[in-house]
């Protein structure tokens, strides 16, 4: 497509360069390519800074994409044989992720066999066999037992259960309007249409706001005190995620990840898996405070900014004895239309909030509830879908 | 009449400095493209690093009309394509009753002609005048819902809009296309994909510092040196809200209107609420925090003169 030789170069470097930015995980199609090659043609090859930002413009579209997009920038531009160094340096890494893919399903699958329930995601598909037998009474049991007493098939069957939980859709009026036949405020385009059409009146129509539900955030512990829980969460977040739009979905332990988007993906081995593999700190320590600082800093504006409600899921167990967590519980709470706590701790009976982590969380949330077996799960369908006069409304950001 | 569209890059970049947009490289680059290959610009940033003032110099610097659609939550169709004139269209039908002559076929294609059309923002962009398309600035596109942006989607891809009762209308000319994200919440992969992205980060301490002496020349020199090198201070603090060239700005003139020429601790006490817009940053940075990088700032400058 390119007749002078020097820019046949030019065009064929930028078509591995997107490939090259294509594989660490940018949306780079051929069309990109095509627009980037016009691109270049007409900024003319005087700098690389310019080039920089002519490829920038087009393969980057999104904020956190920056960084890779730099990296791989300057090692591809920079090194003309760069493609064979590229290989090179990628593929150790590789192999050390199948290393500690093999590494972390061995444990796992001799955790399973002597029915010690730390379960990982991906081997459920084995498991799954076993719920053709399973039936409404082994469900009722299940439904109240603890997540922490059950036993690896138990877990299996409990997840199945996870997957068909849906949570009853709490709608907030937005500013868009719908048909209605209450007579409350005339909807004039369809008013006129109307009158077009019948002979000798104007037939008045009607709308009514339309309802929707308000976005979800959920913001769950992965730390080694609540190892028992964590797995089951992640199917209940991967349930509602793709229930629902506008979710999303963060982990914490000793920092926060995002696994909005790994949770997207239908299939839950997939997207259980993809998850396991962005998170670097499964069943370690707790630093809820500077976990919760780190979301108020860089998401909140992000992913609360439409009177979304959030959901924490911890024990409140902190490593850091608390340490900010009050003042970060105070802005989350004030950010959100809706703060709802799920703590397994709540099931002892005689439970005291005690702990420092616990007192600190507790004064800012709207609701309270435990969630340490199927039943409980269940239940949230019911604070969530309450109506929406009893909850109030934060300051808009 | 319209000033011609800049041949490269660093006509670009005189254009918007003669405009007193001082704009880094980067940003000029990707202007330029968006310029040529007639794509939207998709521009993303923090509050206040100047991403609306970008169209607006543009539009005054090529002699462009400005057609602006301010988003906001339950945007819908009529406020921003278009809409009826239902009086107008009411008192026709009635008049024409009373005139005893109502041809159904006539009046529905009468009532719904050109004539009874109120043209929103996106409408109005179509239309070139005497001075060539208009420069279209859809702001803060993050505040508004999924479904307006599927809508966007047909309008930026093809430039044209389709009403049933009158048919297509397509621009002549497309129209200079900036869009502006605070991200308060993600664009969908398939608006930005149409678009020319760039991230509008906090300026260097130099650029700052020539966009304070441009937009306020008549500031004292050590005291833009030393503002300018507090807030960059300040944007390394661990804030909610870390202030944008806007606050920058906004401080400098309030510095000036109180006659200062030279920084200090309860200047910078007094005015804090210019710069920071939360109450805990105030609380945080007021008082010994501030005194001491002012003292930083101070001895800084001393070193590098």
């Amino acid at each position: 497509m390119v007749q002078a030789p020097i820019e046949g170069r030019i065009a064929e470097n930028i078509m591995y360069f997107a490939r090259l930015v294509r594989s660490v995980g940018l949306a780079v199609g051929p069309g990109k390519v095509l627009d980037a090659i016009k691109a270049v043609e007409l900024v003319g090859i005087g700098s690389q800074d310019d080039l920089y930002w002519v490829l920038f413009s087009l393969f980057v579209n999104r904020y956190d994409q920056r960084e890779l997009f730099d990296q791989a920038f300057h090692i591809f531009w920079r090194n003309p044989r760069i493609m064979e160094r590229m290989m090179g340096a990628m593929l150790p890494t590789v192999r050390i992720d199948q290393d500690d893919l093999q590494e972390m399903s061995r444990r796992l699958s001799e955790a399973m066999a002597s029915g010690n329930e730390n379960s990982k995601p991906n081997q459920d598909s084995e498991q799954i066999e076993f719920d053709a037998s399973f039936t409404f009474s082994d469900n009722e049991v299940l439904q109240d037992k603890d997540f922490e007493d059950m036993s690896a098939k138990e877990i299996a069957q409990a997840k199945k259960a996870i997957e068909q939980l849906r949570l009853p859709i709490m709608n907030v009026s937005t500013r868009r309007f719908q048909r209605s036949g209450t007579k409350r405020q005339v909807d004039m385009r369809t008013t006129l249409r109307a009158a077009l059409r019948s002979p000798d009146s104007i037939p008045l129509r009607f709308k009514k706001p339309k309802l929707r539900h308000p976005p979800l955030v959920m913001l769950c512990d992965i730390s080694g005190s609540m190892s028992q829980y964590s797995r089951m969460f992640l199917h209940f977040m991967h349930a509602i995620t793709n229930d629902r739009d506008r979710t999303h979905c963060f982990v914490f332990g000793t920092r926060l990840t995002n696994i909005s988007r790994h949770l997207k993906h239908r299939d839950i081995d997939l997207s259980l898996d993809k998850s396991s593999g962005a998170v670097k700190d499964w069943s370690g320590g707790t630093r809820i405070g500077s976990c919760l600082k780190e979301f108020n800093n860089f998401w909140s504006r992000r992913v609360l900014a439409q009177g979304a409600v959030c959901i924490l899921i911890t024990d409140g167990l902190d490593r850091e004895e608390a340490k900010g967590l009050e003042k970060e519980m105070d802005r989350l709470s004030k950010s959100t239309r809706r703060l709802i706590w799920l703590n397994p701790l709540l099931r002892y009976e005689g439970f005291e909030p005690k702990a420092k982590g616990i007192k600190a969380i507790l004064p800012y949330v709207d609701d309270f509830k435990t969630v340490h077996n199927l039943q409980s799960l269940m239940d949230l369908s019911e604070v969530l879908s309450q109506a929406v006069e009893e909850i109030h409304y934060p300051l808009s950001a | 009449m319209s000033t011609a569209i800049p041949a490269n890059i660093d006509d670009i970049l005189a254009l918007l400095s003669n405009s007193d947009y001082i704009a880094d490289r980067s940003l000029a680059t990707t202007l330029f493209l968006s310029l040529k290959m007639g794509k939207p610009l998709f521009l993303e940033g923090e509050a206040g690093v100047g991403k609306t003032e970008i169209a607006k110099v543009l539009s005054s610097a090529l002699n462009r009309r400005l057609v602006r659609l301010q988003c906001y939550e339950g945007l819908d169709v009529a406020s921003a394509v278009y809409e009826w004139n239902y009086s107008r269209q009411m008192i026709e039908i009635r008049l024409s009753e009373a005139a005893g002559s109502v041809d159904k076929e006539n009046l529905s294609e009468n009532v719904f002609s050109k004539e009874f059309l109120i043209e929103r923002p996106l409408m109005q962009a179509l239309k070139s005048d005497g001075a060539g398309s208009p420069v279209l600035l859809i702001d803060e596109l993050d505040r508004t819902d999924e479904p307006f942006e599927a809508f966007l989607l047909e309008v930026l891809s093809d430039f044209q809009i389709t009403i049933p009762e009158i048919g297509t209308v397509k621009a002549e000319k497309p129209p200079i296309v900036i869009i502006t994200s605070n991200r308060t919440r993600e664009i969908h992969d398939a608006l930005k994909r149409r678009c020319l992205y760039h991230w509008v980060d906090y300026p260097s301490a130099e650029r700052e510092l020539e966009i304070v002496t441009t937009k306020l020349p008549g500031i004292d020199k050590e005291l833009s040196a030393q503002l300018v090198a507090f807030v960059q201070k300040l944007r390394d603090e661990d804030l909610f809200k870390l202030p944008g060239v806007a606050e920058t700005l906004d401080w400098a003139d309030a510095l000036t209107q109180l006659d200062k020429v030279t920084l200090d601790s309860e200047a910078i006490d007094n005015t804090l609420g210019t710069l920071l817009k939360y109450q805990d940053d105030i609380a945080k940075i007021h008082g010994s925090e501030a005194a001491q990088i002012l003292e930083q700032v101070k001895a800084e400058l001393a070193e590098a003169s």
